[in-house]
């Protein structure tokens, strides 16, 4: 009887939880839509060829606004790539596209607090971008500098 | 019901209701815009489903097994190198869109899980172990494993350093 109860306690509790977080999670992706309808990718490419530092910065903000599946973010990076934008720029993309929600942020702040969801995207964006210059930067030392990567 | 949960539940409804607005005040400025964000909605949401369903289940199971003083334990402050290899390895394993993530993160959290296991969960995620071989497919071997290698160990760097930034829980 004891653990009938449990069972239904725990049940009722897991449904509370779940019809808050419902509504955002629709929220989110009727915005996530939205967005990706707007701002499709071929807008993104025009906008690279300002030298490394503001390519980069610019790669990575693109990938922290955009909030699609990150199979596309390899081939927007693909894409890019192949137009002549730098590998450090389009990692720091692909790393963002994953590791950074500005879309997503309202979400976060609602279900781990305003500070740590802010907090973490600036800490993960300064890293999305380290990673970028670091792992061109092995490659380089590896011998392996772009184009001889194997795409 | 907590006033924290009645407070996140009623945010929830109001960023849905002012998604819908925007979405009612699109439709009648660019009706095509609107229609195709949401066929596109449709096609996303078909695919988060069946994550939903597991994560209904993962919250259920938490509720059901998971006690905070065993949270506490191996999540918490003191769960040491086991905390942080639980949460690298939990994030390279979850799938599907991160949205019902923060909620089964946010119940951890709340039975005591570590701010700096929660970000390097989040963080380790950009590690998506289905998707290496389309990756290699677009960027080589070396790269990717070479990426994979630095979003691990920053996966743990961001964990510590959010956590750092945060001395006071702000739920």
């Amino acid at each position: 009887m004891q653990t009938e109860n449990h069972l239904k306690d725990t049940f009722k509790k897991t449904i509370r939880t779940f019809i808050n977080v419902l509504p955002i999670i629709i929220g989110m992706i009727l915005a996530t839509s939205l967005v990706i309808t707007m701002f499709p990718e071929q807008v993104s490419s025009g906008l690279f060829g300002n030298g490394e530092i503001i390519d980069t910065l610019l790669g990575a903000s693109i990938g922290s606004i955009a909030a699609g599946h990150p199979l596309a973010s390899y081939l927007v990076g693909g894409e890019l790539l192949g137009g002549g934008v730098s590998l450090i720029a389009v990692t720091a993309l692909v790393v963002t596209w994953v590791t950074v929600g500005i879309v997503q942020l309202p979400a976060e702040a609602l279900m781990l607090g305003t500070r740590f969801a802010v907090y973490r995207n600036i800490v993960s964006f300064i890293a999305a971008i380290a990673i970028a210059f670091l792992t061109v930067y092995t490659l380089q030392f590896l011998g392996l500098a772009w184009p001889a990567l194997n795409v | 019901m907590s006033k924290q949960q009645i407070k996140k539940g009623l945010g929830g409804w109001l960023f849905l209701t002012l998604v819908l607005i925007t979405y009612g005040l699109l439709g009648l400025v660019n009706p095509e815009a609107t229609s195709q964000s949401l066929v596109f909605f449709t096609h996303v949401m078909l695919q988060v489903l069946p994550v939903l369903g597991l994560v209904f289940l993962l919250l259920f199971a938490a509720n059901l097994a998971l006690k905070p003083k065993w949270i506490r334990r191996y999540l918490g402050s003191g769960s040491g190198i086991k905390g942080w290899i639980a949460a690298t390895l939990g994030g390279m394993l979850s799938v599907g869109p991160i949205y019902p993530w923060y909620a089964m993160l946010g119940e951890l959290r709340q039975k005591g899980m570590r701010d700096a296991l929660i970000a390097t969960f989040l963080y380790s995620r950009a590690v998506k172990l289905p998707l290496l071989p389309l990756m290699i497919h677009y960027f080589g071997v070396t790269y990717t494993l070479v990426l994979c290698l630095y979003l691990i160990g920053f996966s743990i760097v961001t964990g510590i350093v959010v956590e750092k930034l945060i001395p006071v829980r702000d739920v």
